[in-house]
């Protein structure tokens, strides 16, 4: 099964860029599930160790790997609409896996995987010029502005499969990739040569209580995501950039909807 | 008491008054160090850097000195490539203008990375889509065409030309110039435009974005376009102040205005193509986008004044003034138009970093703004002391103005 399916994905969309992708994993969202709890964040932060600052008044300089941004649809009461946008770092595949920040890095120190979708960060490699950051039209990548500090009484509960970053490196969400290599190493050792869908699901995916978000792999007709992805409420942030994202929103307002990309005054949304 | 250094036949001020004036500009690079003590020291949280702004004053200050030193190579280049040979009269204190920028612009990146030791990983690791790749490459390389160029000028002061190895040496190299001028001239053309193609190829940031002509966007020749309009500018406004604060004639007149209307007939140039250029992006671009130009200039500072200064003000008025024979003649109207496209140039290099980034492109984001602090302000504003510094001691010690002599007689 698994071998068909992956033919089916190189004739589909590896294949015709050249590149044998085995897995493409992305999230769907569901927006009108989402109720702006934070879960998602907290979990996120937890999970890969994200340092935080003694005062975080300022969230132009704080580290949110996964952020809940607030949209309302801009009328008066009693129509006011509201809806959050968890917005993790999308993993853009661009054209050719040239995501809007992959390209950019003059050091290499972030990578397209052809193997996995996933965009990663090489912490010991960054040297911190930011300019990942300046090609993100989503805000996704943060810069660490001060060498992370956690309280003695904290320590304890630090991941041990996450290497904290240093100050003057830019990270982002990696979609729990350690959960991947975990989940792969334990699939080897049981001789198994693939991992289902539950063995690996982001922190922000369990965390969510409302079950708003979603995770998988978006070229396995087996899993959820590929389904959802295609329903005619899904849309990606930002789509018209030709980003090229993997991260799919839903939602049935069409206002919403409107809110993922910029448009024209007179101009039909998705 | 430094009488032996000074060349032969020049007269220069007296060495305490000479040593105020160092020790003057030395304290504000003194100040500056210690700002970047602190940058290193303490980490980019001291400055007023965020996630929004990753760029801010630094990168835009190394944009703009790098256009203002264009002057160096475009100099060299119209001498020994064309073959103009007026320019002669002024191309060392071209190349000094040119080394000074560069060397500062280098030192404000180091100081501007988050990891200063880890600058080498841009050529160990490099990644050949990146445009700061080619940057780094090219500026790295054309800074040592730079340091070679100033070498032989070094090596002209009346002490060392003594020692024959070094005579013979530098009498080599002239020799040689012309290779190195013609190798700048090159690496120049491609930094510049590598420095535009930096905010070009960020089709992430519809204010950044332009459309691609061949493998580079429009931005790319377009920086060329306008270092090589305004750098020449540079030199005259510099080579002015010098001569106001010498209170000598140390370039002739004609040099001068030969590169005014150089300065002014590739300004023409490069604002034609800017406004194609714009008007593309404003009628195809953006739309694609879905985005209307206006968009791009929501409020202040970046509302549509804006453009009219960067492109009118301080683009076709100067235009304008350094083509017509009679205005470039007259000296206020020669130094305001030099100061209007200067000014320009610092205005495109602002607004393609810090603009770029300040319009929020997800339509729930907001407007953020950016002011540096006095980190940020010090270091950017020291390459004027610096330069301020090594212009006076090459002034001093190097007989750098050919005409000097026979201008002042």
């Amino acid at each position: 099964m698994k071998e068909e399916h992956k033919e089916g994905v190189q004739g589909h969309e590896g294949g015709a860029h050249g590149h044998g992708e085995k897995y493409k994993f992305g999230m769907v969202i569901d927006l009108d599930k989402c109720t702006g709890c934070g879960s998602c964040m907290v979990a996120c932060m937890t999970e890969n160790n994200v340092p935080y600052k003694k005062n975080e008044t300022n969230k132009l300089d704080s580290i949110t790997w996964m952020r809940v941004f607030k949209a309302t649809n801009g009328k008066p009461y009693p129509d006011t609409d509201i809806c959050y946008f968890p917005r993790p770092c999308m993993h853009c595949e661009g054209e050719h896996g040239h995501a809007p920040c992959v390209s950019v890095c003059p050091a290499t120190a972030t990578d397209y995987n052809y193997e996995t979708g996933i965009v990663s960060q090489i912490y010991t490699r960054c040297f911190g010029c930011r300019y990942c950051m300046a090609a993100c039209p989503y805000h996704a990548r943060y810069f660490n502005w001060w060498d992370p500090v956690w309280p003695d009484d904290t320590k304890e509960s630090l991941s041990p499969d996450v290497s904290p970053r240093m100050r003057g490196v830019v990270e982002k969400c990696s979609f729990c990739f350690h959960r991947f290599q975990g989940a792969r190493d334990k699939a080897y050792a049981e001789g198994r040569r693939e991992i289902t869908e539950n063995e690996y699901q982001t922190a922000c995916t369990q965390a969510c209580p409302a079950g708003a978000i979603v995770f998988g792999d978006l070229n396995n007709p087996e899993h959820k995501v590929h389904e959802l992805k295609q329903s005619p409420h899904a849309f990606r942030l930002l789509e018209r950039l030709g980003t090229n994202p993997k991260v799919y929103y839903h939602s049935t307002r069409s206002w919403v909807r409107r809110a993922g990309d910029n448009y024209l005054t007179n101009e039909r949304s998705k | 008491m430094d009488s032996a250094l000074i060349p032969k036949g020049l007269k220069r001020c007296p060495f305490p008054q000479f040593a105020l004036w160092i020790g003057a500009w030395s304290f504000i690079m003194l100040w500056a160090a210690i700002a970047a003590v602190i940058a290193w020291a303490y980490g980019l949280n001291t400055t007023n850097l965020n996630d929004y702004f990753g760029f801010g004053a630094w990168i835009t200050a190394d944009l703009a000195i790098i256009a203002l030193g264009a002057g160096a190579f475009f100099t060299g280049f119209m001498r020994y490539v064309l073959g103009i040979d007026e320019f002669k009269n002024i191309l060392n204190y071209a190349v000094i203008i040119g080394f000074i920028c560069y060397s500062s612009a280098l030192a404000i990146l180091a100081l501007d990375i988050g990891q200063p030791l880890r600058g080498w990983f841009i050529f160990w690791h490099a990644n050949v889509h990146s445009m700061l790749t080619e940057v780094a490459f090219c500026i790295s390389c054309y800074f040592t065409v730079l340091a070679i160029e100033y070498i032989p000028i070094i090596l002209e002061n009346r002490q060392l030309d003594k020692v024959p190895t070094l005579h013979a040496f530098s009498h080599n190299l002239h020799h040689i110039m012309a290779v190195f001028a013609a190798t700048g001239a090159f690496l120049s053309f491609f930094h510049q435009g590598s420095l535009g193609g930096v905010a070009g190829v960020l089709f992430g940031r519809p204010f950044a974005f332009r459309v691609h002509a061949s493998i580079w966007p429009t931005t790319f020749f377009l920086f060329i376009f306008s270092a090589i309009a305004c750098g020449p500018c540079f030199t005259i406004l510099v080579t002015r102040l010098t001569e106001a604060i010498t209170r000598k004639k140390l370039v002739a007149r004609n040099v001068i205005l030969k590169l005014a209307t150089v300065s002014g007939w590739l300004l023409v140039g490069y604002l034609s193509v800017k406004m194609l250029d714009t008007l593309y992006w404003a009628a195809v671009t953006l739309p694609k986008m879905g985005v209307n130009f206006f968009d791009m200039y929501p409020q202040a500072p970046f509302n549509l004044w804006i453009l009219i200064a960067e492109l009118g003000i301080c683009g076709a008025i100067p235009a304008a003034i350094l083509i017509t024979k009679k205005t470039r003649e007259n000296e206020f109207l020669l130094i305001l138009a030099a100061i209007l496209n200067c000014t320009g140039i610092c205005i495109n290099r602002y607004v393609m970093t810090v603009q770029a980034l300040a319009l929020p492109v997800m339509p729930f984001d907001k407007f953020y703004n950016y002011v540096p602090n006095w980190i940020e302000w010090i270091t950017s504003l020291a390459p004027f002391a610096f330069m301020a510094i090594l212009l006076s001691l090459s002034y001093r010690y190097l007989p750098i103005f050919p005409q000097e002599k026979e201008l002042n007689p």
